[in-house]
């Protein structure tokens, strides 16, 4: 028991990220409202994009700007470790998903929107009692 | 030329770029534009496959820096064979579909060019990167274009089909970077040979496990792999023509590509193989799709939705065949990507015709189209006889290797899928064909043209001649494929396997 | 189907979470994910491309390519909106309110218009008086978020920003006159063929300096190329690079942002919004 305390307690980033995945994933099977759907989406990215970059921090580091850098030639004389600063990648990597995430859920609004001036509604069983009656 | 690799997929950029201007100044130059970048597109994706072929794996270094710094295209001889039939299918879409496309979307034609476009670049980008995380951003290019342009077919169903659509690719997508994460986090890199090269040091690793199957479950989902191929059926059936015919052939093609490309290339078939045990479930998996596949389309009453359950069948021959785990298996699934694709761009060619001369494909409505489209029909008759699988046509050859890596393996189940299939699109293609051989009875119900008073005189009123050349063209393909599957065979997918 | 749901999502849980016991600790500063390449970056990207903020660094070079499909995709979901939503033929409900007065006339046809001027004002279905405070600090602060979005996008090789950053607070400038206003009066000032023609030209610079340093003999985006097009220090040619492509990036990403604004908010019909 104690070691899986321990467990949780070094890897709690993981831990809180893959629940606030799982809460987002639950709303986008379980809820009705496609809107509801659309937030439990954008919980679920969120917290991937959460999950990525938790992974970039190193204890006691510093964000990724070189510090004195802007002297202009006094940078090559100074030394660079690599423990001073945060992972770089990780924060690259999700600015792209972060700008994915947006788009999706602008076409999926734009979606929404359609749906809602042909049908008048947005919760899903009666969209499909709609679909099957005609 | 060595940056061939570059331009082939900036020509469709760049043309989706100028298209997009052209909206706004001078609708006219998209369609010219889009023909244009595609052809380019084609002529340097087989200038490509020409050089992979005299000289092997070509590298291209975006931005000048070596992998794993900067991302690498890597296109070897599979690669290369992919991109070739991806840009030449685009193309003669293209070229066939301008009609539909007046017709359909009429007011918004242009901007329908810039995403189908955009659509065709993520599919070149996927095939052709070397990258894990460059492959992510170029699925979700392909995902939104495809999720666009499903929405703008039928008026009353498509929003919401691809409403559907986007949920589950959402899924699927971030399955997919949640694995790439997981690997990223325990190896450090992102490129695929690098990975490969440090993943053998980490055996047993639970966090490796975890991240192949995120990834193998996001290709799946992506792929519409039973049972995660809810979104398929329909999403194809209310797109609109042109895209159907493109997305039909080659999206889930490309998705087997990258489940093969992660088999092969990033995993290594000794982890896939050796160390899991997996391919055994798989290939009952792909025995159950292919059955699966081929009853919900016994029991459809739409000819373009009973198609999309065909390619949900198919899908089951290529996982089922990848994972057989040897090289009869493996071959038959990558000729498999080829076949198929010029299979059910045939098919959905020849729909996209009778879809634009009678708007709506209920079976009901087939009646007399032997009479009224000859050629249409011609080439139907031709395509489905590939499906089932009649020598000299291409379909036959590729599921000759599957049955035989089959019995090799010893996954008789498989075999016997294989050749139930067979005779179920046998029964239902022909009863597809006993609807449209025969005229209706009675008055003329049907006919937009004819001038029947007691007895049907059935005028012929054929598509326009665009896409009737471009089915005759791919036609000629599937036989040509067919005679020549052994030089392809032994040219490309054997060298490349070993 | 919530059953269903809960059990899917507990397996998947569970699935992820035996994942990650082989997964470095949190705050680990030797985890392989932090030696491997994010060494390679944090110690030479200073000195091969003179640029200090790293992030912007890796994003413009030597991940430009990831990058420029990020820009599409950007441009992308913008065409998604107009393409799905924007309706050439609205109904043509006009309504018109006489300033002095207060009374407003609703016009059923198109036959007839009125001119809009001191008399009457054009107004909305759900028009309500407009609060002077909220339209004159929004005058006032909209072109200082504006110069602030330009310096975001200048700064950002040494500073937290960039293209995208930047971009975002340039396009919510027009959606704050959007909101404080009217969308009538975000129409007038930046129409909709403006922010088409731009969406697609701030890619097209992306795309347009890869091509060029094509051109010039290296691979595509090999900002190194471009030094003899440029009359400054040599040494400098990759942070200029960047910087061009981060204004291409920023260009595209105001644009579509409005796009996404404008459409979703009036349904496509580009007359009323919020």
């Amino acid at each position: 028991m104690t070691e899986i305390i321990s467990l949780v307690v070094a890897k709690y980033n993981y831990w809180l990220y893959i629940i606030l995945m799982m809460i987002g994933l639950y709303a986008m099977i379980a809820k009705n409202n496609l809107i509801k759907k659309l937030v439990g989406m954008n919980i679920f990215q969120t917290a991937i994009i959460l999950f990525y970059v938790s992974t970039g921090y190193k204890t006691g580091a510093t964000i990724p700007i070189i510090k004195n850098a802007h002297g202009g030639h006094g940078v090559e004389a100074a030394v660079i470790h690599a423990a001073d600063y945060i992972n770089p990648l990780p924060h690259v990597l999700m600015l792209t998903a972060i700008v994915v995430s947006v788009a999706t859920f602008g076409v999926a609004m734009a979606l929404c929107v359609r749906i809602y001036q042909r049908y008048q509604t947005l919760e899903e069983d009666e969209l499909r009692m709609r679909l099957s009656e005609k | 030329m060595n940056n061939y690799p570059a331009i082939l997929i900036i020509a469709p950029l760049l043309g989706a770029f100028f298209a997009g201007l052209a909206v706004w100044i001078q609708e006219r130059l998209a369609y010219p534009i889009a023909l244009i970048s595609l052809g380019l597109s084609t002529f340097a994706s087989v200038n490509v496959l020409m050089a992979v072929i005299a000289n092997g794996p070509v590298h291209y270094r975006m931005a000048g820096w070596a992998p794993p710094m900067g991302i690498e295209y890597r296109i070897d001889l599979l690669n290369a064979m992919v991109l070739v039939l991806v840009s030449s299918i685009a193309f003669l879409n293209l070229l066939a579909s301008y009609k539909n496309v007046e017709q359909e979307t009429h007011d918004r034609a242009a901007s329908f060019y810039v995403a189908y476009l955009l659509f065709v670049v993520g599919l070149l980008g996927v095939v052709a990167t070397g990258d894990l995380f460059n492959l992510y951003v170029l699925i979700e290019i392909t995902s939104l274009t495809s999720y666009t342009l499903v929405a703008l077919g039928d008026r009353d169903r498509g929003p919401l089909a691809s409403l559907n659509y986007l949920f589950v690719g959402v899924i699927g997508a971030s399955f997919y970077l949640l694995g790439v994460g997981y690997i990223y986090i325990i190896t450090g890199s992102l490129n695929m040979v690098d990975v490969a090269g440090i993943l053998p040091d980490l055996p047993g690793s639970s966090t490796v496990l975890v991240g192949f199957i995120l990834c193998l479950l996001g290709v799946w989902i992506k792929m519409a792999l039973f049972p995660l191929h809810v979104w398929l059926p329909n999403g194809y059936t209310y797109a609109p023509t042109a895209f159907s015919r493109v997305v039909a052939p080659l999206m889930t093609k490309v998705m087997v590509y990258v489940m093969i490309r992660l088999m092969i290339t990033v995993f290594g078939l000794d982890y896939v193989f050796v160390k899991l045990h997996l391919s055994e479930a798989v290939v009952w998996l792909g025995t159950i799709a292919i059955v699966f596949g081929g009853v919900m389309a016994l029991s459809q009453k739409n000819l373009k939705k009973m198609l999309t359950y065909i390619i949900i069948c198919e899908i089951g021959y290529m996982v089922g065949g990848a994972w057989l785990g040897n090289e009869l298996g493996m071959t038959g699934a990558i000729l498999h990507i080829v076949n198929d694709a010029l299979m059910t761009f045939a098919l959905f060619l020849a729909v996209g015709n009778i879809v634009y001369k009678i708007k709506d494909v209920d079976y009901p409505n087939l009646s007399g189209l032997f009479g009224k489209m000859p050629w249409t029909m011609a080439g139907f008759v031709l395509a489905a006889f590939s499906i089932i699988g009649v020598p000299p046509t291409c379909g036959f050859f590729s599921k000759w290797y599957l049955i035989l890596g089959a019995f090799e393996a010893g996954a008789y189940h498989f075999a016997a899928a294989l050749l139930i299939s067979s005779l179920i699109c046998a029964v239902l293609f022909f009863k597809v064909f006993e609807i449209c051989f025969f005229a209706p009875e009675g008055n003329g119900h049907s006919h937009d043209h004819s001038h029947g008073h007691g007895d049907q005189v059935i005028v012929m009123d054929e598509a326009p001649v665009a896409s009737l050349v471009t089915l005759a063209i791919v036609s000629l393909a599937l036989i040509l494929v067919g005679v020549y599957s052994g030089t392809i065979v032994n040219t490309i997918i054997l060298p490349f396997l070993r | 189907m919530k059953l269903l749901g809960f059990i899917i999502v507990c397996l998947t849980g569970i699935f992820l979470l035996y994942g990650t016991s082989d997964l470095p600790d949190w705050g680990d500063p030797n985890s392989p994910a932090s030696l491997h390449l994010s060494n390679h970056y944090i110690e030479k990207a200073v000195a091969e491309t003179e640029v200090p903020n790293l992030v912007t660094a890796v994003l413009a070079d030597y991940r430009g390519f990831d990058t420029m499909f990020e820009t599409a995709v950007v441009f992308t979901a913008g065409l998604a909106c107009f393409l799905l939503l924007r309706d050439f033929k609205p109904k043509q409900d006009r309504y018109y309110r006489h300033v002095p007065t207060g009374v407003v006339l609703h016009f059923k046809d198109k036959a007839r218009q009125l001119r809009v001027g001191t008399e009457f004002e054009s107004v909305d279905k759900d028009w309500v008086p407009s609060d002077m405070v909220i339209k004159t600090v929004c005058r006032i602060l909209i072109p200082f978020i504006q110069i602030y979005a330009l310096y975001v996008v200048a700064h950002g090789d040494f500073s937290p920003g960039g293209g995208f950053q930047g971009g975002v607070i340039f396009g919510s400038s027009f959606i704050l006159l959007a909101i404080s206003y009217n969308l009538k009066t975000l129409m007038k000032r930046v129409s909709e063929k403006f922010l088409g023609i731009f969406s697609a030209v701030g890619v097209l610079i992306y795309v347009g300096i890869g091509v060029i340093a094509m051109i010039m003999g290296g691979n595509f985006l090999d900002y190194s190329t471009l030094a003899p097009l440029v009359p400054v220090d040599p040494g400098h040619i990759r942070a200029l690079g960047m910087l061009g492509v981060e204004i291409g990036v920023g260009i595209a990403v105001m644009a579509a942002m409005a796009i996404i604004y404008i459409n979703i908010v009036s349904q496509g019909r580009h007359d009323e919004g919020l």
